[in-house]
């Protein structure tokens, strides 16, 4: 989708710096400014250890700025999560004593929502992650990639308008990463939602989004911010698209150097 | 019949072989009747003393001391375990006093309870809970230190209050360690009542153990020490299933 204007801007990060405090303070990010349009398919590729996962904590209210403000449909980030955003952590975050069913109802439940309701949406979140077979079964029964699809559908039930994904298919294999790429699109084109995602993945990036950002070696900053103007409706299938090839390569000689800084090899 | 019955099976076989040679011997007068009965008799005994009536009382002060030393640790201690994971720096003070805490024979300062607190039940639960309070102490700071971090963020990104982080979060979060502490805290309170009735007090099963050695009542005295084990046995079955239920809630069992 074209760029929209700044008037619409859904989130804003401006001047955003993260610094971790303690005995040798970790400048892990920024400064950064970022203007995410609403219903805008955002995602961010960096190297490892750039600042990617503390950008989400801060884009999220989850840990507050250094240096700069985070604002959400207007209003100030500050202290705590505001309603209407949903996040998807790296680390799996499914929740071992309780049943797939009871992952996914979770937030529903303790948000007072009436429990007809609940069952609909999360019957509905269950089936739309392919995860009906598997209600009843517990995050330990599971593998890696189903257990983040809990933690994707027990944010979806919450129908948050800004959704941040910090490298939700890490642990799917690339044919079923593909596939829920498309499911995630198909969520985005249902829900008008804002979705950041976070990738290692340059052609999942280059697939999925409106605009690219990529990240600078640690503390990480926007180097290039890409856009890919793919029509609204669209699916893995892009991949044979000749500009996927070109957006992908774009990404890549960005993100290169940066890459090799970060396992310590910068470039002469 | 499938592995875990064959490993019960061939520990009851195991079990019933050696009370069955021990009754033999006993029996055939290898083991004088004076050193100890035969099992079959220590039944017959603690049925007979329980039918007398006469095992209700120390059974009864037991109990009692047993349950306010466990409820006292389990709550004591797992209030502390919560406040000093809160309190690193504290933390790092009272590390190395509680990992030597079992190093010290706390029955030597049994006197000095008695002494403080008089020929009572006081020094006897206080002993339980010297013994049991600092195992569920640890076993809360483990099960604390286990809440993976992103749980905190989860609670977070749920705008769940302080409370009901701990309550449906940090809790069931912790809970097999927090389990651990409860079977320690019980085992500790046991052993350590009963131990202490043993060296010096005027009632409980340590005591009457103790009574009934000095006074040579053999047959009683292994009657008693009967009992307690088959209150250790029936309390440890109790936590062993209630931990397979905790399992099998997680889809570990
Ligand atoms: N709580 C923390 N305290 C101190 N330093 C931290 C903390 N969290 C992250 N860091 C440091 O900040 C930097 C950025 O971390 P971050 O997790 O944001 O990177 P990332 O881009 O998400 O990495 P990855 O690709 O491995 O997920 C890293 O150097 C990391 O070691
Ligand atoms: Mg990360």
């Amino acid at each position: 989708m074209p760029t929209r204007k700044a008037a619409d801007a859904h989130a804003v990060l401006r001047g955003v710096t993260r610094i971790y405090p303690g005995g040798t303070p970790v400048h892990a990010l920024g400064p950064i400014d970022l203007d995410l349009a609403q219903g805008e398919f955002f995602s961010v590729v960096g190297p490892s250890g750039c600042g990617k996962s503390t950008l989400l904590d801060v884009l999220s209210g989850l840990s507050p700025p250094t240096e700069g403000s985070v604002s959400f449909e207007g209003k100030t980030v500050a202290g705590q999560v505001p309603e209407g955003i949903g996040v998807v952590f790296q680390e799996d975050a499914s929740l071992p004593w309780l049943t797939v069913r009871d992952n996914v109802a979770f937030g529903l439940r303790h948000a007072g929502t009436d429990s007809a309701e609940v069952d609909r949406r999360v019957s509905y979140a269950i089936g739309f992650m392919g995860l009906q077979d598997f209600t009843g079964a517990y995050p330990s029964q599971l593998s890696g990639g189903m257990r983040q699809r809990v933690c994707i559908a027990r944010t979806l039930v919450l129908q948050p308008r800004l959704i941040l994904l910090d490298e939700p298919f890490g642990a799917l294999d690339q044919q079923t990463r593909l596939l829920m790429g498309d499911e995630l699109l198909r969520l985005w084109r249902e829900t008008d939602a804002t979705v950041l995602l976070i990738t290692h993945a340059l052609d999942e990036a280059a697939l999925l989004s409106d605009r690219v950002g990529v990240m600078s070696a640690r503390p990480g900053r926007f180097i290039d911010l890409v856009e890919t103007s793919w029509a609204r409706e669209r699916d893995s299938r892009i991949v044979s698209d000749p500009a996927f090839g070109t957006v992908t390569g774009r990404l890549w000689a960005a993100l290169r150097p940066e890459s090799m800084k970060a396992i310590g090899r910068p470039q002469p | 019949m499938n592995h875990g019955r064959r490993i019960l099976w061939t520990r009851v076989a195991f079990i019933a072989g050696l009370v069955g040679l021990l009754e033999a011997l006993c029996r055939l007068h290898v083991i004088k009747p004076l050193t100890m009965i035969a099992p079959s008799q220590m039944v017959q005994e603690l049925i007979a003393l329980a039918w007398s009536g006469e095992l209700a009382e120390p059974a009864l002060q037991t109990f009692i001391e047993v349950g306010a030393s466990f409820l006292f640790s389990v709550t004591v201690g797992g209030a502390l375990g919560a406040v000093v994971h809160a309190l690193p720096r504290v933390r790092r003070t009272l590390d190395p006093l509680l990992a030597s805490w079992y190093a010290v024979p706390f029955f030597v300062f049994y006197p000095l309870l008695v002494a403080l607190l008089g020929l009572n039940v006081l020094p006897l639960i206080a002993i339980g809970v010297v013994f049991a309070t600092p195992a569920m102490m640890l076993s809360t700071l483990a099960g604390l230190d286990r809440v993976p971090r992103v749980m905190h963020k989860v609670a977070r990104v749920h705008r769940l209050s302080q409370l009901q982080e701990v309550r449906l979060i940090t809790l069931p979060s912790a809970a097999p360690h927090l389990f651990t502490g409860l079977k320690l805290s019980f085992a500790y309170s046991f052993i350590g009542i009963i131990a202490g009735e043993f060296i010096l007090s005027g009632g409980g099963l340590g005591y009457g153990i103790s009574y009934a050695y000095e006074s040579f009542e053999t047959p009683k005295m292994y009657a008693l020490m009967l009992f307690v084990l088959l209150i250790a046995l029936v309390a440890n079955g109790v936590l062993h299933v209630w931990d397979r239920r905790l399992a099998r809630r997680r889809g570990l069992a």
